[in-house]
């Protein structure tokens, strides 16, 4: 026990157990936070005698190979040889708990690997291509999908994907804020349908949304596969993100502030516009941000309300196809040719970056709230 | 401002207060309820219309369209039972690997990581739950499948006597038949677990870190070690959110297009072999066949979408109720 460091979270006095109960150990405060010799020696040494057990039974004995069985047999190899080690000087209960500790890092770890791999393995796909600055600035129609990386680019596609996100952010944003606010700020029985619904409609196959659309846009209404179906396919996809993160946000306003302007005498209304909404601002704009964020990837309804082309259209209700990066991406990786592969990765470095850089203005954005409080 | 006195003739009489809510309270209030009514509507128009665009179908093939298994308009031969059986396969595979690991890694998150370095774990978990799918997908047809071709090899070849693991042909041949490995039920499976795995992960770990800081030092106090502790407490704590975490991934996998798009060769035969290559879900049959269908067709991927649609709302709905009330019950107040 007093090996293991204990991991109380919170300052104690331990000071005065020790003068009712004599024990024959000598006063020596634990070490609250240090950790021990013993536990980083069971460790490395775990972890150097299985690497040496499996290198052993890969090359010589056993008949499988490949990198990626070699780190699973090390990984349960090093669990096992540790479980061992601790077990040598400990009661059970510590080896459980150091087992179940080294289990869990190593879910944390294998998580963090794979997040890497995705976006290491699509920038080394894309690097022949992303050099070339015509990428960016040229339209896919400018040179072939499959010719020569110094002509054409996704500058149309990008631009095709803003527009698409815009409008689906002008649609969504208003409703689902508008949801939110009706959520925390007025209540009743009501309001625990719409949440119960919202939530639920959080993991709706986003495909779904494509076919609800094609159906009342384009077949009801004779329209055409063009930039406004997609937007409102990806509206209804943004929406309930938007209705949950607002609500969010707007719940953690003080229960006493919105008392407070009441008690001043002012109406519900005013209450919201002049202190809730003002307080919210923040988690709102992140809501608002998360939300482009999933919109922008948003590929599935793609594939049924927007059509492909490599020609610039950046008129949303004509009826003329608009492309964005989603589709772009995904015809290029199936295509099967070495060099539309290659553009496919590079957009989806792009696509990648653009969500990255959102993310970062929402840990900004969090980061401010937190100092200004 | 309510209340106003009508008439004070008799000062015994009660004054009667009429409560009126002023006129831009009553504008707000029917304002954001209406629009909340009006995302409800949307929400709920989705179904009626997957309904009604369905009932052609259901006048044509009847219940057949649940139980056959081929998909052959041209044959004016249509059903989903295969289909379904594969989009259950791949959810089910999905989810017994992101559940362990989604687990593992909220709880890494929520109790063994270093307090400094939290914050920015969480933010990772988000992030990985916003990259686009299709980006999952390249990474699984293109780095995962040539891994998880030899992965299957070893499973079907030490692990073959289960049924479920066999593949047709000799596994341990010299020359093994590779094409036999690819684009199967467990390699998608991988790849809709990655994505799945976020999803589940924040909503568990959301509902750990509100285990009660009590009942932790309770138990720490009284000896446990950290796994004790987090065997006591914090699991038991976050029963709903583990399940509702998890049903909320089983939903996202139901419905996964993208990634399963890439992995998939469309294949409508009853297939429990899940490491052998040819399999389908519904929401790959719909955006596969959408491009090139004629009026019936189409009719008949509404009314797989609208089979895909129950099912999630189902699941969604499930998860939804039991995360809420993980979190609003359950506690001991300390």
């Amino acid at each position: 026990m007093s090996t293991q460091s204990p991991p109380i979270t919170t300052e104690v006095e331990i000071v005065s157990v020790a003068e009712q109960a004599p024990i024959d150990r000598p006063d020596v405060p634990i070490p609250l936070r240090k950790i021990s010799a013993d536990e980083i020696l069971s460790v490395v040494g775990a972890l150097l005698g299985s690497f040496c057990l499996v290198w052993v039974l890969f090359d010589y004995v056993l008949p499988f190979g490949g990198g990626l069985g070699f780190i699973v047999s090390w990984y349960f190899a090093f669990l096992a040889l540790y479980a061992g080690i601790t077990g040598l000087s400990h009661p059970r209960p510590v080896v459980i708990d150091r087992v179940m500790g080294a289990v869990f890092i190593g879910m944390g770890l294998l998580v963090g690997f794979v997040l890497v791999t995705v976006v290491v393995y699509t920038t080394l796909q894309g690097r022949d291509v992303l050099p070339h600055w015509n990428f960016f600035t040229q339209p896919a129609s400018a040179g072939s999908l499959r010719g020569p990386y110094n002509k054409g680019g996704i500058s149309n596609i990008i631009m095709g994907s803003l527009i698409q996100v815009s409008i689906a952010v002008g649609i969504s944003f208003p409703l689902g804020i508008g949801t939110a606010v009706f959520m925390t700020e007025v209540g009743g029985a009501f309001s625990r349908v719409v949440r119960t619904v919202v939530e639920a409609m959080t993991a709706l196959p986003d495909l779904l949304a494509g076919l609800f659309v094609y159906a009342v846009l384009i077949l009801k209404f004779h329209g055409h596969r063009n930039g406004f179906a997609v937007s409102v396919a990806l509206a209804v996809t943004m929406t309930p993100i938007v209705a949950r993160s607002a609500e969010v946000a707007l719940r953690v306003v003080p229960g006493g502030l919105r008392e407070a302007g009441q008690a001043l005498g002012a109406s519900n209304w005013q209450t919201v516009r002049r202190i809730v909404l003002p307080t919210a601002t923040p988690g709102l704009v992140t809501a608002l941000i998360l939300s482009i964020a999933r919109g922008i990837g948003e590929s599935a309804p793609l594939l049924i309300v927007s059509g492909f082309t490599t020609f610039a259209n950046y008129n949303p209700v004509d009826g003329q196809p608009m492309n964005s990066l989603p589709l772009y991406i995904f015809e290029c990786l199936k295509s099967g040719e070495p060099r539309e592969i290659a553009r496919g990765f590079a957009a989806a470095v792009v696509l990648l970056f653009i969500v990255f850089f959102l993310f970062a203005i929402t840990r900004f954005l969090a980061r401010q709230k937190v100092t200004t409080r | 401002m309510a209340g106003s006195a009508e008439s004070g003739i008799s000062p015994d009489q009660p004054i009667t207060i009429r409560a009126t809510l002023p006129w831009a309270d009553r504008v707000f209030r029917r304002g954001v309820s209406g629009v909340a009514g009006l995302v409800l509507a949307l929400f709920g128009s989705i179904g009626l219309f997957l309904a009604y665009q369905s009932i052609p179908t259901f006048n044509r093939y009847g219940l057949s369209f649940l139980t056959r298994a081929n998909w052959d308009p041209e044959l004016d031969k249509v059903g989903i039972s295969s289909t379904l059986l594969g989009t259950f396969e791949v959810a089910v595979i999905a989810l017994m690997i992101a559940f362990p690991v989604a687990l593992g890694t909220a709880l890494f998150i929520s109790e063994y990581s270093p307090a400094r370095i939290r914050s920015l774990l969480i933010s990772l978990v988000d992030l990985m739950a916003a990259v686009p799918s299709v980006i999952y997908g390249a990474w699984g047809f293109f780095l995962l499948m040539p891994h998880a071709k030899l992965v299957s090899r070893w499973i079907s070849l030490y692990l073959g006597w289960i049924p479920i693991f066999r593949v047709n042909g000799d596994p341990s041949s010299a020359t093994w038949a590779q094409s036999r490995f690819v684009n199967s039920a467990f390699i998608a499976g991988i790849c809709v677990s990655l994505m799945i795995i976020p999803i589940a992960c924040s909503v568990m770990r959301g509902v750990f870190a509100q285990a009660p800081l009590g009942e932790r030092e309770a138990a720490y106090a009284l000896g446990s070690t950290r796994w004790g502790m987090v065997h006591t407490v914090v699991l038991p704590f976050g029963r709903g959110g583990i399940i509702g975490g998890t049903m909320l991934g089983l939903g996202r996998a139901l419905g996964e297009t993208i990634a399963v798009l890439f992995i998939i060769s469309l294949n409508f035969n009853i297939n429990f072999r899940i490491l052998q290559s040819g399999f389908s879900t519904i929401s790959a049959l719909i955006a596969n066949d959408f491009g090139e269908s004629t009026k019936p067709q189409l009719a008949a991927l509404f009314t797989a979408g609208l089979v895909l649609f129950i099912i999630t709302l189902a699941v969604n709905t499930g998860a939804a109720v039991l995360i809420g009330r993980s979190r609003s019950g359950a506690a001991t107040e300390i």
